[in-house]
């Protein structure tokens, strides 16, 4: 009896061997999923989303471009200055308005053409998203945009007649930014501003300034939003204000708007950077908006 | 010494294919599709990871929501930022199992239709679900296949007055997986 016995035994906890695995809870295969990553595949990049709302945040340009396809059209206005009266309704009697298109050519890179009323000023961009910050596998901590921007001012001058080149001025600027959480986002902004001609004599052809920026979500679709620059000690410096700007984002499906208080009336680099004259203190402070519309022109498959 | 040597021979004599009875993917592909009046809603996912135990009928998924796909770069931001809000939940996960399950799953040839129930969990909502699909065993390979329909409001994922024209009520959710199969041995060998 005892060699069967045995037998029975050793085939007992042979099956119990073999059957013990079934029993796992899925839990357990859900729990596999998560550990085990097989080293043939790359860990996923995981690219960071929407740093900002919009291309601009509100003088200045975002990090942000209309990904491949999408074609971005901006209806920039400021009105005039508060402290303009009740005569002026505060400033909203008089407006400076910029319409503007930008297109996504490929992810990265984006072509813009606009017209401000301001001096009646044509300009066209070209933005590259050089860095993009991510997680995971080739993990980058801040996401880099380059922007080149020239703008030519058609305005007919009441002298004698200028020449093309010195209706010109160039604008170069590297956007830093990081969103630090998935509500804050913060955004630097090295700038040089060449202007082929200016007034004066002491005047600086070329501008040098930093400026800073963030958005601060206070809801899933509204954001509060600020920036700033300044200008490196010069000429403009001494004559010139910085130039501040605070506004709120507000999100509806395919528009962005952004509603905002700055002291700057233009709004292309040339002319927010190097020739915002407005004093908060005095209460230059102009109201206005950008609206944003985004239209597929092209899928991306 | 005999009798250690019958303990080994019955070891062999376990249930074939016990070894070969899981099967796993991490490429899998969901898409999901929304009709609403205003547009279509269309995305792909490749990156789905999955794992099927056909001696135990059970299954568990994972899907990381950022690799959804859109044909807009605008809807995909909109679809992480907004709606699933992929910074705080990374991933949808399912675990379940087959509910009319008997043993010897997928190995008939032919695909053979299979209830499933589970969770489900989407925005870090879990829900018990119960959908159909299909299974097949081919070349050694689990081919998966279903169908099924996701209300987003079920998962706590509001969809504002201003563009309910844009998003339906429900989504069509298909998943397509083709899983290899992973021994035990491969399991303790993958780092």
């Amino acid at each position: 009896m005892q060699p069967a016995i045995r037998l029975f035994a050793a085939l007992l906890l042979a099956a119990l061997l073999g059957h013990a695995a079934p029993a796992a809870a899925q839990t357990d295969l859900l729990k596999e999923l998560e550990t085990q990553r097989p080293d043939s595949l790359p860990p996923a990049r995981d690219i960071t989303l929407a740093t900002f709302k919009g291309t601009h945040i509100i003088n200045s340009q975002s990090v942000e471009t209309p990904g491949q396809g999408t074609l971005l059209f901006l209806i920039q206005h400021r009105f005039g200055a508060l402290n303009s009266g009740a005569y002026e309704f505060f400033g909203l009697d008089q407006a400076v308005l910029r319409l503007s298109f930008e297109y996504g050519l490929t992810d990265r890179l984006t072509v813009g053409v606009g017209r401000g009323s301001m001096e009646k000023t044509f300009d066209g961009f070209l933005k590259y998203r050089a860095l993009r910050q991510s997680d995971g596998a080739r993990a980058m901590p801040v996401s880099v945009t380059l922007l080149a921007s020239s703008a030519l001012t058609s305005l007919r001058f009441p002298a004698a007649e200028r020449s093309f080149a010195s209706r010109l001025a160039y604008t170069y600027q590297a956007l830093v930014a990081r969103k630090i959480s998935p509500a804050l986002s913060v955004q630097l902004m090295p700038t040089v501003i060449h202007r082929n001609f200016v007034d004066t004599r002491r005047a600086q052809n070329d501008v040098y300034a930093l400026g800073g920026a963030f958005r601060q979500k206070l809801t899933k679709r509204v954001a509060l939003t600020a920036d700033y620059f300044y200008l490196l000690p010069g000429a403009t410096a001494d004559e010139f204000r910085n130039p501040i700007g605070l506004g709120f984002d507000i999100e509806t499906g395919g528009h962005v708007f952004q509603l905002h208080f700055t002291n700057s009336q233009g709004m292309i680099e040339k002319f927010f950077i190097p020739e915002t004259r407005g004093r908060v203190s005095n209460g230059d402070i102009f109201f206005g908006f950008n609206v944003v519309r985004a239209f597929t022109v092209k899928d991306r498959r | 010494m005999k009798y250690m040597l019958i303990f080994a021979l019955s070891l062999l004599l376990l249930p074939p294919g016990r070894a070969q009875s899981k099967y796993s993917t991490r490429a899998g592909l969901i898409t999901f599709f929304s009709s609403a009046p205003l547009e279509d809603i269309e995305a792909r996912n490749t990156q789905v990871a999955a794992v099927l135990d056909l001696s135990t009928g059970q299954m568990a998924f994972t899907v990381p929501m950022k690799a959804f796909q859109f044909r807009r770069s605008l809807m995909q931001e909109h679809f992480n930022e907004n709606y699933v809000e992929s910074d705080k939940y990374p991933q949808a996960t399912f675990t379940g199992r087959v509910l009319n399950f008997q043993p010897g799953l997928g190995q008939p040839a032919g695909p053979q239709a299979v209830q499933v129930e589970g969770d489900l969990t989407i925005h870090g909502v879990k829900r018990r679900i119960t959908t159909t699909g299909t299974l097949e065993v081919k070349n050694n390979q689990l081919l998966v296949q279903s169908k099924f329909v996701v209300a987003p409001a079920d998962y706590n994922i509001r969809i504002p007055a201003l563009v309910r024209e844009n998003i339906a009520k429900s989504v069509a959710v298909t998943v397509a997986l083709t899983c290899g199969p992973v021994g035990p041995l491969q399991a303790v060998k993958s780092k």
